[in-house]
């Protein structure tokens, strides 16, 4: 599973350069690495489905307990499907949509980033890595719906989708941690693991009515929520729709929005029963699928009909989870039919943009002639959003109202869900039928069908609806049982078949009696927009607007106090932290008595005096010298005399480093300084002997902690370890060395990178001169698109 | 000897904050090479000084042994000196378009972003 | 700077100093030396050489560009630390095949290819560095 993630990471690290060497032919040869990861799962799924699971663990740091942990169940396998397989189709298609974009390479690399994220996210077993993920497929998300960054509307809508999922992730990292730290304290096998903090939940190890818990489940909500944009977090899914087409379709409606309810579905066995849990998400979902599917209705725009609707079919699958167990056959089922339903919508929503260049449905009509294969792919999909026999939709409704029984609020849901059936009917026409039918109309003249890379998702989509509705003993109904047993912790088993759900009874009734109410409403729909338009004055308190005003509050708060703290003279701040500290110091050696200062007077060379006195003249002399090159060259001699004593004491690396930077230094002070004028006398009197004062109380402060601290004799553990393992461990005999490269590479790993992003900063600085002497010329070439 | 180079460090120390707090940029970047000298020779030497036995391990042995020159804070410095020569270098280019962009080298000048 | 006697033993010093910052970095593992001190050598080679005649040919003497060379260095320091997580170990674990045919005791592990990668790191953002600043000062 490891090898499946990273392969995909591969392939977003190689993507720009495929699509340099490939052009037309990457898309395909890029979807190869999510249809290997595909393959995988489908061979992996005849274990899961008898109820097995699989997991992999590699060693990250052993000794804290810190494992690289996979699992493979009944829900990780169906999202998993879902993010692979559906990630092969908008590989392809984003190919044929983006074709001719300049920065299509980089729209690769970003995608299947994303879909490593993803998957990594769904896979993984262990709590900060589910984190980690979870950062991933924000940021990620953030590239790809700002990716035409030369729109603002792009751009802000990018940021707020990051800033509100951004937030929600902090929280889920506190509620995580609060958890395992928690497991830890009731002694839990493996606390940081998430199939380890569930089962100590659902057990019992961990008490669910202490607050510590209850915290923790607000924490968690909190980042699930705002992910899958339940009320009140929902306003930032219909602004993500300023991404292009293939990023809605896969992000915002199969895979990233549904990670919040994936992650719900996976604590459910630990939280359900707790009231604040089972309250919370039957509430919000609720509302959020009535209220956001209403929003729905009034839309014209595709994409926006698209994701309102989105956020209400997210509002069911979190109102079902609240319900329990028993409901959890019918959010694994509508789950796995609406990323079929919703995707191949959103596709056909590109092919119209592309071939009809239209984004509003009712400018435009007529189409089933001209693009008839994308016709029958909307049609197909918009009736298993309706729910219309015999499609998975049809059959994942009738799951949804299975769940429903036997619940203490069932009457309220059963309305709700009918008015959600009847307005999700009404979009249904909107999107598959309305500018199919009829007259050709508006640009519909000049329209064309799409290219077959745009065509092969759709249709994929739109025909696995069908065939899973007529046969769904042979795929669709293990998937979801084996999903919905993971997540209730207890066998389910769904039969689907259309002879067991097609009975005459009241649920049969309402199933139509809605379905025809939403095409009743889709005739009159001019009527039903004007007669709710009083509905727009919420926009003044809604959501939206809160998160517009806490943004510039606090800019306004940064802005001002900025102006107070930070007035711009770099002395004052000096003065201020350093007369500070040598007050502290000062005072606190004060305290524990001068006299404790040591002052050792131990034998010196006359070689060692005579470098002690190069540096001290050096360095006055640096500070009191009036030409430039005469500091510079000053520095070096400072710069040298330290190298020597470094090979006096015994540092031979040191030294090395030390003579070969100093040359280095001096070389470049002259370059720069070249330029620069002259040293004049800007300060007056006052200032520098306040500045005098200043260093003299400074190095005398740091003398006095020289002294403290050579006296103190720390030698610890880790030093002998060194020196007892360099050789036979790691095979080398230079101890400096084999700490820096073997036992602490790891800090020399942050370093290079430390100096690789100032030499980058150096070559920048210079580069974006206005005037450019050598008039523009390719420097350095540098990697990839940009250095 | 322990003395003297306290004695040192300070001295160093005390000139790169006096360099700092000068109004010209050129020598804001003398105190920051001062500065970093200073630093590094205090972690020197407050890890001990040993003369003449470095930490090499001799051919055919197995450890070090005896008195030897602390190599943890030699590693230590090493990456420190590296990583201030980065800094150094960066900030000696960022005063020099700084002076190009503003036109003054006077510090105090410079403490409005507005220009 | 571009005196007739600089421009000459420049020429020969480069080649010179090359090899013997190549020597510095494989010594570093027993004796004083390593990536560091190896790269910067390596880098005052080149500036030696920029100095006596100009950037560009300074430029034009290496293979590659440098941000590549840079990039090549870092995956190289990074990619270092796989091997040992296949076999089980955490990151970085440095990992030594013995037992080479016809190489007999060399010891080469995937810490010297660490080491490698640092020294062209460092002699890359050195390099970047000085010639960038020297060609601003053209």
């Amino acid at each position: 599973m490891l090898i499946a993630t990273l392969l995909i990471f591969g392939a977003a690290l190689v993507g720009p350069v495929v699509h340099r060497l490939l052009g037309r032919f990457a898309a395909p040869v890029l979807a190869l690495a999510p249809l290997a990861g595909f393959i995988y799962f489908l061979r992996e799924a005849k274990l899961i489905f008898e109820g097995g699971s699989v997991f992999e663990n590699w060693n990250w740091a052993p000794e804290l307990g810190v494992m690289l942990g996979f699992r493979l169940d009944g829900l990780g396998l169906l999202f998993a499907l879902l993010v692979t397989g559906v990630g092969v189709l908008v590989v392809v298609y984003a190919g044929a949509y983006l074709k001719g974009h300049v920065h299509l390479g980089r729209f690769y690399s970003y995608l299947l980033g994303f879909m490593g994220s993803m998957l990594g996210l769904v896979l993984t077993d262990n709590v900060i890595a589910l984190f980690v993920f979870w950062e991933l497929t924000s940021i990620t998300s953030y590239l790809l719906i700002g990716f035409d960054h030369q729109r603002k509307a792009a751009r802000d809508s990018a940021l707020q989708a990051l800033l509100v999922t951004g937030i929600g992730g902090l929280a889920l990292l506190a509620g995580l941690v609060l958890l395992g730290i928690l497991g830890m304290q009731a002694s839990l096998d493996d606390p940081w693991s998430v199939s380890g903090l569930v089962e100590g939940l659902a057990a019992g190890a961990i008490d669910r009515d202490s607050g510590l818990v209850h915290g923790a489940v607000v924490l968690i909500l909190l980042g699930a929520l705002t992910k899958s944009a339940i009320f009140p977090f929902h306003f930032w899914l219909p602004g993500a729709m300023e991404a292009p087409t293939p990023v809605s379709a896969y992000l915002h409606s199969s895979t990233m929005v549904k990670a919040g309810i994936f992650l719900m579905a996976r604590f459910q066995q630990g939280f359900s029963g707790m009231a604040l849990w089972d309250t919370t998400l039957v509430v919000l979902g609720g509302i959020t699928m009535v209220g956001t599917v209403f929003l729905a209705s009034r839309q014209t725009y595709y994409k926006k009909l698209l994701a309102y609707s989105t956020t209400s079919s997210l509002g069911a699958m979190a109102m079902l989870l609240g319900l329990g167990a028993n409901a959890a056959v019918g959010a694994m089922g509508y789950l796995f039919a609406h990323a079929m339903f919703k995707g191949a919508l959103f596709l056909v929503a590109g092919n119209v943009d592309h071939g009809a260049h239209e984004k509003d449905t009712e400018k435009v009509g007529g189409l089933a002639g001209k693009m008839p294969l994308t016709f029958a792919a909307a049609l197909l999909a918009a009736a298993s959003m309706a729910g219309v026999v015999p499609m998975l939709g049809f059959a994942a409704k009738k799951l949804m109202k299975y769940g429903l029984h036997g619940s203490e609020w069932e009457t309220i849901l059963v309305v709700g869900v009918t008015a959600f059936s009847v307005m999700t009917a009404l979009v249904a026409c909107m999107v598959g039928v309305l500018p199919f039918i009829g007259k050709l109309k508006g640009s519909a003249d000049e329209a064309h069908e799409v290219s077959p890379g745009l065509l092969f998702g759709p249709l994929v989509l739109a025909v696995l609806g069908v065939v899973a509705g007529v046969m769904p003993g042979w795929f669709a109904a293990p998937l979801i049982a084996s999903a919905a047993s993971s997540v209730a912790g207890a066998e389910k088993s769904v039969s689907i078949g259309l002879g067991s759900l097609m009975k005459a009874d009241l649920s049969m009734a309402l199933t139509v009696g809605a379905i025809v109410a939403g095409v009743v409403l889709f005739v009159v729909r001019v009527l039903w927009r004007r007669a709710t338009s009083p509905v727009e004055w919420l926009d003044v308190v809604g959501p939206a607007r809160m998160y517009k005003r806490s943004v510039s509050g606090t800019l306004w708060l940064a802005w001002w106090q900025t102006r107070i703290l930070q007035n711009g003279y770099l002395r004052h701040y000096v003065w201020t932290i350093l007369g500070t500290t040598i007050a502290l110091v000062g005072y606190g050696l004060y305290r524990s008595g001068i006299e404790r200062i040591p002052l050792p007077l131990g034998e010196a060379f006359y070689f060692e005096i005579a470098l002690v006195m190069f540096i001290v003249a050096g360095a006055i002399g640096a500070s009191t010298i009036r030409t430039r090159l005469a500091v510079v060259s000053v520095l070096g001699i400072v710069g040298f005399a330290i190298a020597a004593v470094y090979v006096i004491f015994g540092a031979f690396d040191v030294a090395m480093t030390q003579f070969a930077i100093e040359t280095l230094i001096v070389i470049i002070l002259v370059l720069v300084v070249y330029h620069l004028p002259r040293f004049r006398s800007f300060s007056t009197p006052i200032s520098r002997w306040m500045d005098i004062a200043i260093a003299l109380g400074f190095g005398a402060m740091m003398t006095v902690l020289a002294l403290l601290a050579a006296d103190v004799t720390l030698s610890g553990p880790i030093s002998d370890y060194f020196a007892e393992n360099a050789a036979p461990v790691a095979y080398g005999r230079n101890v400096v060395n084999v700490i820096l490269v073997d036992f602490r590479a790891t800090d020399t790993f942050g370093e290079i990178v430390v100096l690789a992003l100032a030499a980058l900063g150096v070559m920048t600085l210079l580069r974006l001169r206005a005037e450019n002497p050598s008039g523009g010329t390719e420097r350095d070439g540098g990697k990839g698109e940009g250095a | 000897m322990n003395l003297l180079l306290s004695i040192t460090v300070g001295v160093l120390f005390g000139a790169s904050i006096y360099m700092i707090l000068r109004r010209s940029v050129v020598k804001l970047i003398i105190g920051l090479v001062l500065l970093g000298h200073g630093a590094n020779l205090l972690i020197f030497l407050s890890s001990g000084l040993v003369r003449g036995r470095p930490p090499l391990v001799p051919m055919g042995g197995s450890r070090l042994e005896g008195e030897y020159s602390d190599p943890l804070p030699a590693a230590l410095i090493l990456t420190a000196i590296v990583i201030s020569f980065g800094i150094v270098s960066f900030a000696a280019v960022l005063v020099k378009r700084a002076y190009q962009e503003v036109g003054t080298d006077d510090l105090d000048e410079m403490k409005n972003t507005d220009r | 700077m571009r005196s007739l006697i600089f421009r000459t033993s420049s020429v020969f010093l480069l080649p010179a100093l090359l090899v013997f910052s190549v020597v510095v970095l494989f010594r570093g593992h027993n004796e004083p030396g390593g990536g560091f001190v190896g790269g910067l050598l390596a880098a005052s080679a080149f500036s030696l050489y920029a100095l006596a005649y100009s950037v560009e040919e300074a430029r034009r003497l290496l293979p590659l560009s440098l941000t590549t060379i840079l990039g090549i260095g870092l995956a190289l320091a990074l990619l270092s630390g796989a091997p040992a997580m296949f076999l089980g170990e955490p990151w970085f674990t440095g990992v030594w095949p013995q037992g080479l045919p016809a190489f007999g005791e060399v010891k080469f592990g995937t810490v010297m290819l660490f080491d490698i990668g640092v020294y062209l790191v460092v002699l890359a953002i050195t390099l970047i560095m000085i010639l960038s600043l020297a060609e601003d000062a053209e």
